[in-house]
This record gives C-alpha cells, sequence and structure tokens, in this order.
C-alpha cells in the first residue's frame, strides 16, 4: 500500500512511478485530493494499468492493477 | 477517451485565458501584461505602501478575482478543502525569492508567455533560463526531493487568503486615502482596465484553472518527468491565443530593444527565470497556481502568496527590481542569494526524505 495522502502532485505520481520500477501486476494506493487521483489516474493508464477507485469521506483508494 | 477530453478542455481553456489576458491590454493593462502575477501582486504590495515605487501602485483586482474564481470553483466541486503544515516557512521563502528572480526578468511565468506572444525576444532567454530552472527543480523531485504531507485544518485556517483578498477589493472600492494609486500617466501602476471588466477576467481565469489545474511550470515538468503533456497544453494555447489577438491588434512587435516593461541583458533575464522556474517546481505549481491552490483552502499555497508579495516590496524597497533600463547591481545580488538559498532548500529537503 502507497500512502501519498497529504501530498501535493506531483508527488503521488512519482512514487507510483518509483513503485512500478518494480513491475507487479498489482498496486494499491491511497490519496486525498482530487488532482492526485487525476494525476495518478492518468500516469497509470499511460503504463497499461487499469484503475479502480474506491472513496471513503476524503481519502480515494486506488487499485491499480494490469 | 476521457484524456483526450483533459486535453481539449485544457485547450480551450487556454485560448480562452489567451485572449482574455490579449483583451485586458487593449482595455488598457500595460502592453504584454494583460496578466501577471507577479507584477499584479507587486502594484497590490505598492497600492497597500508595502513598497513606495510609486509608478507601480494599484490593487489589481484580477489577484482577488483569481483567488475568489477558484474558491467558488472548488466550492461548487466540493473541492474546498482546507488543509497545510507541509513546511510553511520554508514555502514562504520560495515565494520570496520565485518574486525575486520574477522581477529581475520583470514578469511571471504568465507573463513570459504573454511576452513572448507580444514578439518579445528577451523573453526567450527568459525561457531558456525558466526550462533550466525546472530541470534543476526536477533533478531533486527525482531523487525524493519533498516538503512533506499536508493534514486537514480549521476551515478558516484555508480561508484567510480568500478573506485578504476579499478585504482587498473592498479597499479598491472603497479607495481610502492611505490606498496609494500610481497618477495618470506615471507608470504601469496607471495603466489598467475598468476594474469590473479586470475582476471579471480574474474571476473567470480563476474558475478555470481550478477546473484544469492550469500552471505554468507544470507543463515542463511533468513533460520531463512523466512525459505527460496536458498542462503543457494549456501553455502552448495561452500563447497561440494571445499570439492572434496580438497579432490581429497591431500587438505584435518583434525584436528585443524597445519592447514594453523589459530589458534586454540576456544573461539576467536568463538567471531571474531560473530561479522563478526552480523555485517554482520547489513550490510544486507556479505562481498562478498557488494563488488558485489558495482559493482551494491550501494554508501552504497562502503562505507562498504572502512570500510573493513580501518579495514585491522587499524588491522595490531595495532597489532589486529590474526596470526597463536593465537590471540593478542589488537585483543581481538579490538574484545570486536566491539561487544559494533555492539550492538550500532542495538540497536539504532532499537529504531529510532520503532517512
Amino acid at each position: 500500500m502507497i500512502d501519498a495522502r497529504g501530498r501535493s502532485c506531483p508527488e503521488p505520481v512519482i512514487m507510483i512511478k518509483k513503485a512500478m520500477d518494480s513491475k507487479a501486476a498489482e498496486y494499491e494506493m491511497l490519496v486525498d485530493n482530487r488532482t492526485a487521483l487525476e494525476n495518478v489516474t492518468r500516469f497509470a493508464k499511460h503504463n497499461g494499468y487499469q484503475v479502480e477507485v474506491t472513496q471513503d469521506g476524503e481519502a480515494y483508494t486506488l487499485r491499480i492493477f494490469k | 477517451m476521457k484524456q483526450a477530453n483533459e486535453k481539449m478542455t485544457i485547450l480551450a481553456a487556454g485560448l480562452v485565458i489567451g485572449v482574455i489576458a490579449a483583451a485586458l491590454v487593449i482595455a488598457g493593462n500595460p502592453v504584454n501584461m494583460g496578466f501577471c502575477i507577479a507584477c499584479f501582486i507587486r502594484d497590490t504590495a505598492g497600492a497597500l505602501g508595502l513598497h513606495r515605487a510609486a509608478a507601480v501602485q494599484y490593487l489589481r483586482p484580477e489577484i482577488p478575482g483569481l483567488v475568489l474564481g477558484a474558491f467558488a470553483a472548488a466550492l461548487v466541486s466540493h473541492e474546498f478543502a482546507p488543509r497545510g503544515g507541509s513546511s510553511p516557512i520554508t514555502r514562504f521563502v520560495l515565494g520570496f525569492f520565485v518574486m525575486i528572480g520574477c522581477l529581475m526578468f520583470l514578469g511571471c511565468p504568465f507573463r513570459m508567455i504573454l511576452r513572448l506572444a507580444g514578439g518579445d525576444g528577451n523573453a526567450l532567454l527568459g525561457l531558456a533560463g525558466f526550462v533550466l530552472g525546472i530541470l534543476c527543480g526536477v533533478f531533486f523531485l527525482n531523487r525524493g526531493y519533498s516538503l512533506k504531507r499536508t493534514y486537514a485544518l480549521p476551515k478558516l485556517e484555508g480561508a484567510w487568503l480568500v478573506l485578504i483578498q476579499a478585504a482587498i477589493l473592498i479597499l479598491l472600492v472603497m479607495a481610502p486615502a492611505f490606498i496609494f494609486f500610481t497618477e495618470a500617466g506615471g507608470g504601469p501602476g496607471a495603466k489598467h482596465a475598468a476594474a469590473a471588466l479586470s475582476l471579471g477576467a480574474g474571476l473567470a481565469v480563476g474558475i478555470m484553472a481550478q477546473k484544469t489545474r492550469l500552471c505554468m511550470v507544470g507543463g515542463i515538468r511533468d513533460a520531463v518527468l512523466f512525459r505527460e503533456w496536458k498542462l503543457l497544453c494549456g501553455f502552448v494555447a495561452i500563447f497561440a491565443a494571445a499570439l492572434a489577438v496580438n497579432a490581429a491588434t497591431g500587438n505584435f512587435h518583434p525584436g528585443f530593444a524597445g519592447q514594453p516593461i523589459a530589458h534586454t541583458d540576456g544573461l539576467w533575464n536568463l538567471l531571474g527565470m531560473l530561479l522563478a522556474g526552480f523555485g517554482c517546481v520547489l513550490l510544486g505549481g507556479c505562481p498562478l497556481r498557488q494563488l488558485v491552490l489558495s482559493g482551494e483552502g491550501n494554508a501552504d499555497s497562502a503562505a507562498a502568496v504572502l512570500g510573493l508579495a513580501v518579495g514585491a516590496a522587499f524588491a522595490h524597497n531595495f532597489s532589486l527590481a529590474s526596470s526597463g533600463e536593465g537590471p540593478t547591481a542589488n537585483g543581481k545580488i538579490g538574484v545570486i542569494i536566491g539561487m544559494i538559498v533555492v539550492l538550500m532548500i532542495a538540497v536539504a529537503n532532499t537529504k531529510a526524505s532520503e532517512k
């Protein structure tokens, strides 16, 4: 689980980018602002992943998978 | 599909913003300065008497417009979220020196685009410095630079910059004797569109910038970091639209010498924007983006905006700001100190996050 809550862009995208160096099939990530949600989703899709989002109050959990 | 829409939206917004910026010049704003966040915060600081450069004193309604527009847009989309605590004083200092860099060059990244669209060749050197500065910032981002996380804060804490901007509008309307306004013909501060028009333009740009996350620094940064071109589309669209309007209205004058509110010292144009670009990447966004984030309740960005305002006051009180004649000796020292400080901030917050 990558916890990017409280991080402003571009930091969450850099976090997932670094994590993707491991080429895992699935990642889970927490963000708490919509800009981060949009940017991480866009980055994941550009890199061939799909994204599922569940919202819990102000936090969004992203399931990023191939 | 959705990503294509995003790009079209920011392209459209950029085109509209470019037209608004060029139109503000026709309506009375200084040439190639339909919008300039650095210049307008500087004029506002002057109007409040924080500096006494008589040529640049006016409560520019575009700035409150931007913040209030972003605030309204964020409220409607439930994105107003008071938060802060991510190294606020560091952000204040970064804002301060970003302003010193901008006033060396004579414009923020937004005005840099408008100067390019007006044919000002000196802005090409500014752009070169800006890109170099962004590359410096990206170097540290890739090595783990971070000002640490934010936390949720009480509503009022996130609303202060919005309230301050509302107070500035009230001061503009009441125009009490203690507010300084540049006298007619006395300099750029006297050149302005009608207040209601400026406010409307600010509101419109604030709303669009909040929706699209438009950021002059983010465009080049994301292209280098992630090969992500969305924000750069906005940057290019503003340039294209302003260029088209300038060409159609006779405001396009290519060249280096005699450009409006600009100087021809290439090295210092470059170094000024290098400092601004570097500082802005460390802040997470250009001055425009800091205003928009403040409107969304981000107290850290509000600290950066206050840093910009204090930087502007210092720049004119200590003769750091350039003029059409060129940079000042003090300004060069200011930019060098700024580079050292910004580099220190980058190194300190990169090492710290490696632990």
